[in-house]
């Protein structure tokens, strides 16, 4: 027995003494955004109402709630996208490790190098699929030839596109269906290396086989991502997070482990949304 | 969240099918009852016809059964339930195994007692199982009750209830034991008696599981192979 499988065999045997056997060990993971008393008004109107909430590293958040919730508007505070809507006034903090993203220091355009977004519909540059995925590295300055093709063919790997367009690399991206735009998108996200990654209905607009791959896909990048990701599909939620947070008129009803949540929800108004009952 | 007291679904459908389908599972369980009542009458009277109807209803209680979980498969399949809502179709499913196997025991007490009526067993044998056949019924009505009402305090209490039919059964077969131990001829009959009252014990644990299924559909704490008094601690818990 090498070293390296003797210390996973220890590591193991240690879970299992440490917990009932048959139950499933709950560790605590460590948290990436951490969202303190947050509320944003757009205008007169207040679509977030003193938020808190931790999101965990390297975990899949999902959030729902029906339409005007808010969903949408918390994602979108995590790399400040919200600074570009006028009349917009937030109140609060979110700290990215440990440090307020809304402090007068951070740089914007660094912080969302650090929190990558996928919109609802996949758009993708008026550009060859390969220099779609270069863009963000292009951008901070790298030309060299092999670091590109080397980060252009790893990020295609991860986004599960690499066999489909390994062949026409230089064709445009908008030839690809909107799954594989989708796809490309995501990689292009993942080119820069972001810790955190935020999906906007990521696949509201794919077909249901394009779909199961994008959520494939979440599944495999939160081993190096923590991903939020904004769904109006619940059975998606159920499907690809592992944390749930469900909204409701601008508030945080309900944040919990998705398989608690979606089975026995504590507040009436979770159970009412994710049964399909009325409110 | 309990299920009690909820607004209806947006799909008025979909209410329909749950509730069909939890009123097939309370037709199942009055059959049950039925069938456990017969058996009494049966023990009383000494009726053999009606304990051929009782050895031989079980046909009724699998169709059910069959029935019951296409139901549970079809609402699982186009309705992806959530919540109470997948904890009622998940409670259902288990219970009507349950159900089903409380039919399958009464059957063989159906042929035993068809059997002791032929041999011609002095009835003053099975008082015992009488009383037991009572009891059981009476928690098996009461389980049925719970679920219907999704009383979860009340079927707390009668998982409580196993003990008592345990006990009962340790006392009629110490008596029957006695029973073989003075007159080595009625050791085959006897024997047959012990059987019917292992049958009957195994009903009320049969219940006793319904029971358990009760109290996770309304509290969501699934409270099998742990002691009550925890069970009722974590229910709390949860508030």
């Amino acid at each position: 027995m090498s070293e390296n499988t003797a210390r996973t065999h220890a590591i193991e045997l240690g879970h299992l003494a440490r917990g009932e056997p048959g139950r499933r060990e709950e560790e605590q993971p460590t948290v990436t955004l951490k969202v303190e008393s947050l509320d944003l008004w757009y205008g007169e109107q207040q679509a977030l109402k003193s938020i808190s909430m931790e999101i965990p590293r390297q975990q899949v958040t999902a959030f729902i709630g029906p339409s005007g919730c808010g969903k949408s508007t918390l994602l979108r505070c995590f790399n400040r996208m919200n600074d570009l809507v006028d009349g917009v006034r937030i109140e609060g903090r979110v700290l990215l490790d440990g440090q307020n993203i809304y402090d007068r220091s951070v740089n914007v355009a660094d912080l969302r190098r650090r929190v990558g977004m996928v919109f609802q519909r996949p758009n993708p540059f008026p550009k060859t699929i390969y220099e779609n995925v270069a863009y963000g590295l292009r951008l901070q300055g790298v030309n060299d030839r092999r670091t590109l093709d080397k980060v252009v063919e790893r990020s295609l790997k991860s986004a599960a596109l690499w066999d489909e367009v390994k062949d026409r690399l230089h064709e445009s991206a908008m030839g690809l269906s909107g799954g594989q735009q989708q796809r490309l998108v995501i990689a292009r996200a993942i080119a820069i290396e972001p810790e955190v990654l935020l999906l906007d209905e990521p696949a509201s607009a794919l077909d249901p086989i394009s779909t199961l791959k994008i959520e494939e896909l979440v599944y495999e990048l939160k081993e190096k991502y923590t991903i939020v990701i904004v769904t109006h599909n619940m059975q998606q939620a159920a499907r690809v997070s592992d944390y749930t947070a469900f909204m409701y008129l601008g508030e945080l009803i309900e944040f919990d482990r998705t398989s608690t949540l979606f089975t026995n929800p504590r507040r009436k108004q979770t159970e009412d949304y994710i049964t399909g009952r009325y409110g | 969240m309990k299920p009690t007291d909820l607004p209806p679904h947006i799909s008025r459908q979909y209410d329909k099918e749950l509730e069909d389908v939890r009123e097939r599972v309370l037709l199942m369980g009055g059959l049950l009852e039925s069938l456990l009542d017969r058996t009494i009458e049966v023990l009383d009277s000494g009726d053999r016809e009606l304990a051929v109807q009782v050895a031989e209803s079980d046909y009724q209680v699998n169709a059910y059964e069959v029935s019951i979980d296409e139901e549970c498969t079809e609402i699982l399949a186009r309705r992806q339930p959530a919540a109470s809502d997948l904890r009622l179709v998940l409670a259902i499913s288990k219970t009507i195994t349950d159900l089903e196997r409380i039919g399958d025991e009464l059957e063989k007490i159906g042929r035993i007692l068809i059997k002791q009526i032929d041999a011609d067993t002095p009835r003053s044998r099975y008082v015992g199982l009488r009383t037991m056949a009572a009891r059981v019924r009476d928690l098996l009505h009461e389980t049925l009750d719970a679920f219907t009402r999704m009383d979860s305090h009340r079927a707390l209490e009668l998982i409580k209830e196993d003990e008592k039919i345990d006990e009962e059964q340790d006392s009629i077969l110490r008596q029957l034991i006695t029973y073989m131990m003075e007159d080595p001829r009625t050791i085959t009959s006897t024997l047959d008696i012990i059987l019917a009252v292992r049958a009957l014990e195994r009903i009320g644990d049969h219940a006793i599981n319904i029971c358990e299924y009760v109290v996770y559909l309304v509290e969501g704490k699934d409270i099998r192979h742990i002691t009550l008094e925890q069970a009722r601690r974590e229910i709390e818990e949860r508030g």
